[in-house]
C-alpha cells in the first residue's frame, strides 16, 4: 500500500480577503478529497485573519493559456488605444464627461 | 543563501538550448522581469531554483525540531502558546515552498526522498542541539534574524512563485525574531543566573547564525550566476555584514556580549569589523558532521515511516468513496 509514488492531489487555494473583494490565488496544498484540502488551506493560508472565505479547485482541472501565445492573444489590445476614455480630446470648458 | 549545499553544481547547461531563446530569457531577468512556471526557462535555472527553493524547505520543516523539543517545557503559558504558533508557522513556510517548488515539475515526493536519502541539504544550523529556554530567544533573535536578512530581498528574486511565497514568509517571520528577542531581553534583566543562560545561548548561537549566509564570497562558486538571474540578489557577504551591524547594538542594548574578541566600529567604513568564521566547522557540518545532524535526519524518517499508513488510507478511503459515489450517479 505504500507506494511512494501515490501523491496525494494538488489542489489550488484561492482566498477572499474580506467582503466585497473577489477570491485571489493563495497558493497550493495537497488532500485527497475537496474536504481535506480546504482544512488544509484553512491551517497553510489563513492562520492571521487572511480570509473570509476559501475556494479549492484540482490543479489538473484548471486550463491555463499557453505563454507561447501570449503574443497572438494579448497584442492585438496593443493597438487599440481608442478603447481608452483618454483617446477622445474634449475641450477645457466641457464638464461631467 | 539560506541554505548551504556547496556542492550543487549550477554550471551553464546550455548544450542543447536554443541561443534565441537563453537571449530572450536573459534579457527579460535582466529587466527584472517575473519568469512563470509555464514560461520558457534553462534547464540550469530549473535546476538552481529546484535546488535552493527545496532547500529552503526543507530548512522550514527540519527547522521545526530544534523548537518543537520546548514546546512542551515552555516557562508559562504565554511562551507556549507563542511558540506552538511559531512551530507552525515554519511548517506553513515550509509548505508554501515546497509547493512553489512544485511548479517547476519536481513532486512533493521526490522532494521528501532527497531530504531522508541526505542528496538534498538544509540550513546548516538546524544541527545544533537547543540545550537550554534561552536557546528559544537566541533562535528567533538570531536565526529568526537571519533568515530575514536573506530573505527580504528575496521577495524580489526572478521566479514569481518563489517571490511570491518570499512575501508571504517575510510577514510572518518578523513575529518569530521578536518574540525571540523578548525572551532574551526578559532574561537578561532577569536573576544574574537567567542572564547568564542568556548569554551561554548567544555564544553557542552567534557563530553558526554567521555561517548561515554561506561561503564567503571569493569560495561561493554559484553567486555570479545566481545573482545574474535574480535568484539572490546579494552577496553573502554583504548579507553577513548588514546582519553584524544591525545585530550587534541590539545585544549591547540588553547588556550582552557578542563572542567575538575581534569585533570593533570601523568608523571610516561605517561597519563593524568582525572575526573570521570557523569555516571548518562549517564545512564539517555540511557534510552531515553536526552536534545533531544525525538525530535530525532520524526524527523526519521516522514522522515519514509513522505517516505512511494515514498517507495510504486517506488516500484510499477517499478513492472509496469517489468510486461509490460515481456508481450511485
Amino acid at each position: 500500500m505504500s507506494d511512494a509514488s501515490k501523491e496525494w492531489p494538488l489542489w489550488e487555494v484561492f482566498v477572499r480577503g474580506k467582503g466585497g473583494l473577489s477570491h485571489r490565488h493563495a497558493g497550493s496544498v495537497h488532500a485527497v478529497d475537496a474536504k481535506m484540502a480546504l482544512e488544509h488551506a484553512r491551517d497553510t493560508y489563513t492562520r492571521r485573519m487572511e480570509g473570509v472565505s476559501l475556494w479549492v479547485l484540482p490543479s489538473a482541472q484548471i486550463v491555463a493559456s499557453d505563454p507561447g501565445d501570449a503574443g497572438a492573444l494579448f497584442e492585438p489590445a496593443e493597438d487599440k488605444v481608442y478603447r481608452h476614455p483618454t483617446f477622445y480630446k474634449i475641450p477645457d470648458g466641457i464638464t461631467h464627461i | 543563501m539560506y541554505t548551504t549545499d556547496m556542492t550543487g553544481k549550477t554550471k551553464a547547461e546550455a548544450v542543447a538550448e536554443d541561443p534565441a531563446l537563453i537571449a530572450a530569457f536573459e534579457a527579460r531577468v535582466a529587466n527584472d522581469e517575473f519568469i512563470e512556471p509555464k514560461d520558457w526557462m534553462p534547464e540550469a535555472y530549473r535546476k538552481t531554483l529546484v535546488r535552493q527553493m527545496s532547500q529552503h524547505a526543507h530548512s522550514e520543516i527540519v527547522g521545526m525540531l530544534p523548537e518543537g523539543n520546548w514546546i512542551s517545557r515552555a516557562p508559562n503559558l504565554r511562551r507556549k502558546a507563542i511558540l506552538l504558533a511559531k512551530v507552525q508557522d515554519e511548517g506553513g513556510h515550509g509548505l508554501y515552498l515546497y509547493a512553489a517548488a512544485e511548479t517547476l515539475g519536481t513532486s512533493r515526493d521526490e522532494m521528501t526522498e532527497a531530504l531522508l536519502s541526505g542528496k538534498a541539504k538544509y540550513s546548516t544550523i538546524f544541527n545544533y542541539p537547543t540545550l537550554t529556554w534561552a536557546d528559544i530567544g537566541a533562535i528567533g533573535w538570531l536565526v529568526d534574524g537571519a533568515a530575514i536578512m536573506n530573505q527580504v530581498p528575496l521577495q524580489r528574486t526572478s521566479y514569481g512563485p518563489y517571490a511570491r511565497a518570499m512575501v508571504r514568509i517575510c510577514k510572518e517571520e518578523s513575529f518569530h525574531q521578536r518574540q525571540g528577542y523578548e525572551i532574551m531581553m526578559h532574561l537578561a534583566a532577569g536573576t544574574p543566573e537567567q542572564k547568564r543562560m542568556a548569554q551561554d545561548a548567544l555564544n553557542r548561537w552567534w557563530w553558526p547564525s554567521l555561517m548561515m549566509f554561506g561561503p564567503p564570497d571569493d569560495k561561493s562558486p554559484n553567486t555570479a550566476q545566481s545573482m545574474r538571474w535574480r535568484i539572490k540578489r546579494d552577496t553573502n557577504d554583504e548579507l553577513r555584514q548588514k546582519f553584524v551591524d544591525i545585530t550587534v547594538p541590539q545585544a549591547e542594548a540588553i547588556g550582552l556580549t557578542v563572542p567575538d574578541p575581534a569585533l570593533k566600529w570601523n568608523e571610516e567604513r561605517g561597519a563593524y569589523d568582525f572575526g573570521e568564521v570557523d569555516w571548518e566547522e562549517f564545512a564539517a557540518v555540511v557534510r552531515g558532521e553536526g552536534p545533531v545532524t544525525k538525530e535530525r535526519i532520524q526524527a523526519r524518517q521516522k514522522a515519514w515511516d509513522d505517516g505512511a499508513w494515514v498517507r495510504d488510507a486517506a488516500r484510499v478511503h477517499a478513492e472509496k468513496r469517489a468510486a461509490a459515489k460515481l456508481a450511485a450517479e
